[in-house]
């Protein structure tokens, strides 16, 4: 028994080490995947291109204009006409216009409302909606600044005894509010989900396709060493990817792994098992290695997006937010997320885990069934 | 031999995948070192029985027993007693010839004292001595069907079930894959074969003819020519052979028409009286004979009419609806008399030397 599980143990290693697919999805991935979302991905919303252009031209009004000039949120670009804002937001250049109409000082002068008009692209929306805010923060901001003036002008006593709201920001578990801190755990619960579904399911299926599954299916090993000489490997590999990128993440990216790495094996392990499940499944409902590839892609693409690791949860229709607590790759996004950047334990994490573990159960005793019918 | 028990029994077996029986009643019984030719057209059915003797698929009803043991109670047992080889060679190109062998020997439990030579014997069977670090997917094709055979023996497995081991392979390959085929036979091992070459059905000893699941004859390949062909069979050549065989197949005395390289085989009630009327019948319609002569039918003969007798029979008993069916099991296999079956098998006849 032990012996035969031995040789399929060999033999799936040097499949994967020996064929360029399986093993550009051993490296490939974890190195691209932790490098874009180290790098490039973040959900900050910097350097927005603004076009702006002043018809008042009055010492108000450049007052605005330089705060606008001074944000790091802006790339401020003063502009003559307000006839090249179409033509600008049409080529991208900027995303946003805005307009400073003659009499801006003058109303603001007479106590009287002043307009800024703000021209967004909101062909994304994300960003126009981020840019607005930043634009209402600066606008609000010079306009408590001359309201403040005016009245230390005019009464400097009741002005020194206006109260006031100050914001004191004290961001927990993420001081300086990176984005890295929040993507690279993240991206951790992405990678082994796309690379052990995939091993999983192609391993199975080239066999099927080549004929071998059958081969081996006229020796005397039993169904079970057969799905576990299948398994284990990808099993492996998926706690050595999680363990690399781990250590890239805190390395490289200075993300720090605050809570028990037990904790996080733990999530990892449940994790991981979810995953050989639906890889197995997939081997089940594909015949050729392309169909598998497809499989796959059906199910790795909504399992990301529904798992809170770009988009939060909170923010989708109520209906789907209960789909998400069928997808392992949710619970393993607060696992690993909280692991790191909370440093919590078991004594939070447990209901995570306990669901991973009822996927993982489910899914396994399907896919094996499943798997077992299909040999027959 | 005589007296041993048989290597392999089935009985009754049947197999339908939805409303098509694929294998519809067969019985046969294969003796210990016999080599046992199963012969058919494509989608005949032959895989499927096989691959119920080897387990891979489950009976919808009759019994199958290997070595002594029924495979549908015990499968695992009967595995270790049986090798199995398809027609798709089926190894694993990413791996080593060495790592093919110690994996499936692993599979089989060979044991370790006897590892070092039963690996040194199939390499040396294959021929692949000073090949073993190669990669099998580099191999050319007769010697990865060697070195699969040499797989699935490696368990030295008293039955051998290959299922058109010899498709895609050279004439040479296939001639020293036969010779290994008979050593195995000369040590007692039982091959039973699947095969759509004539000549290699020659080569067993003992052959089963099936045709839509159904088995139509069975006997060694002398008793199949002898007996098994109503009439005699003539030879003929002539100017315009496919014009003569379009006139003859319509012709009085004529039971069947089909061609044969250049020429064409006529299965005729009497040859005596046949040969005169023939050249008439062709005179009147203006093509000339060149030469025409009884001769011993061949096993390509005796399929054809076997199978094509068999057709015909079917036809008159179950009526349309069974017809379809099996024109889509064929494939574009066997749909009209002597043709594309008799085609099919000529060119491979003729790709031989």
């Amino acid at each position: 028994m032990l012996g035969r599980l031995r040789q399929m143990l060999i033999k799936e290693f040097l499949h994967v080490i020996r064929d360029k697919r399986a093993r550009f999805l051993l490296f490939g991935p974890p190195i691209i995947q932790t490098l874009v979302f180290g790098y490039a991905a973040t959900l900050e919303i910097k350097h927005v291109p603004v076009a702006i252009v002043d018809y008042d031209n009055s010492q108000a009004s450049r007052d605005l204009v330089s705060r606008f000039q001074a944000s790091r949120y802006f790339e401020v670009r003063r502009i003559a006409d307000r006839r090249e804002i179409a033509d600008l937001i049409d080529r991208d250049e900027v995303t946003m216009a805005l307009q400073v109409n003659s009499g801006f000082a003058r109303d603001l002068g007479k106590g009287e409302t002043a307009h800024l008009q703000v021209i967004v692209d909101a062909s994304n929306s994300n960003t126009a909606l981020v840019g607005l805010g930043y634009v209402n923060q600066v606008a609000q901001g010079f306009a408590r600044d001359f309201r403040t003036a005016a009245l230390e002008r005019q009464a400097p006593a009741l002005a020194a005894s206006l109260p006031e709201i100050v914001v004191e920001r004290r961001p927990w578990y993420n001081p300086d509010l990176t984005s890295q801190w929040f993507f690279v755990p993240g991206v951790i619960g992405n990678l082994v989900l796309v690379i052990v579904v995939t091993l999983t399911a192609f391993a199975v299926v080239r066999e099927r396709e080549i004929g071998t599954l059958e081969q081996i299916m006229v020796t005397p090993i039993r169904r079970t060493e057969f799905i576990l000489g299948k398994t284990i490997p990808f099993f492996l590999i998926g706690l050595l990817d999680t363990a690399l990128i781990s250590l890239a993440g805190t390395l490289w990216f200075h993300v720090p792994l605050t809570g028990s790495f037990l904790v996080l094996a733990a999530g990892t392990v449940c994790f991981i098992l979810c995953m050989l499940g639906v890889g197995l499944f997939i081997s089940t409902v594909s015949a050729t290695q392309q169909q598998a590839m497809v499989t796959s892609f059906f199910f790795i693409m909504p399992a990301v997006i529904f798992s809170g690791f770009g988009s939060p949860i909170s923010s989708m229709p109520v209906f789907l937010q209960r789909l998400t607590y069928l997808n392992p790759l949710r619970y393993q996004e607060v696992v690993l997320r909280s692991v790191y950047l909370k440093g919590v334990g078991f004594d939070v994490l447990w209901p995570q885990m306990a669901a991973m573990a009822l996927i993982a159960a489910v899914m396994l005793t399907v896919s094996v069934l499943r798997f077992r019918k299909s040999l027959e | 031999m005589n007296g041993a028990p048989p290597a392999v029994v089935v009985r009754d077996l049947v197999k339908r995948f939805g409303d098509f029986v694929a294998v519809d009643n067969i019985s046969l019984e294969a003796r210990p070192g016999e080599i046992f030719g199963f012969l058919g057209p494509n989608g005949a059915g032959k895989s499927t029985t096989i691959r119920m003797l080897c387990g891979l698929l489950l009976p919808t009803s009759g019994q199958a027993l290997v070595a002594g043991l029924d495979v549908a109670r015990e499968p695992e047992r009967v595995r270790q007693n049986i090798g199995y080889m398809s027609q798709k060679f089926s190894l694993y190109n990413d791996l080593k010839v060495i790592e093919n062998l110690r994996f499936f020997a692993g599979m089989y439990s060979v044991p370790a004292a006897d590892l070092k030579e039963r690996i040194d014997w199939a390499i040396d069977m294959a021929g692949l001595a000073g090949r073993e670090q190669l990669l099998t997917g580099t191999l050319a094709a007769g010697w990865k069907q060697r070195l699969a055979l040499g797989c699935a023996v490696l368990h030295r497995p008293p039955i051998v079930f290959l299922d058109e081991p010899t498709s895609g392979v050279d004439p040479i390959s296939r001639r020293l894959f036969w010779e290994l085929i008979h050593r195995m036979a000369d040590d007692g091992v039982t091959v039973f074969v699947t095969t759509h070459y004539m000549d290699e059905a020659e080569y067993c000893n003992r052959l089963v003819l099936i045709d839509r699941g159904r088995i139509v004859a069975s006997g060694s390949p002398l008793e199949l020519k002898e007996k098994s062909m109503a009439g005699d069979l003539l030879l003929l050549e002539c100017d315009q052979v496919g014009k003569a065989l379009e006139e003859l197949q319509g012709a009085p005395g004529v039971t069947d028409a089909a061609i044969f390289g250049n020429a064409l085989h006529l299965v005729v009630a009497s040859a005596q009286s046949a040969i005169p009327q023939v050249q008439e019948f062709l005179a009147t319609r203006g093509i000339t004979v060149s030469h025409i002569e009884k001769i011993r039918p061949s096993l390509e003969d005796v399929f054809v009419s076997l199978t094509s007798l068999n057709r015909d029979r079917d036809e008159g008993d179950k009526g349309e609806a069974n017809r379809d069916q099996g024109d889509k099991r064929d494939k574009g296999g066997t749909k009209d008399k002597g043709d594309p079956t008799g085609t099919a098998v000529t060119d491979e006849k003729k790709g031989q030397p």
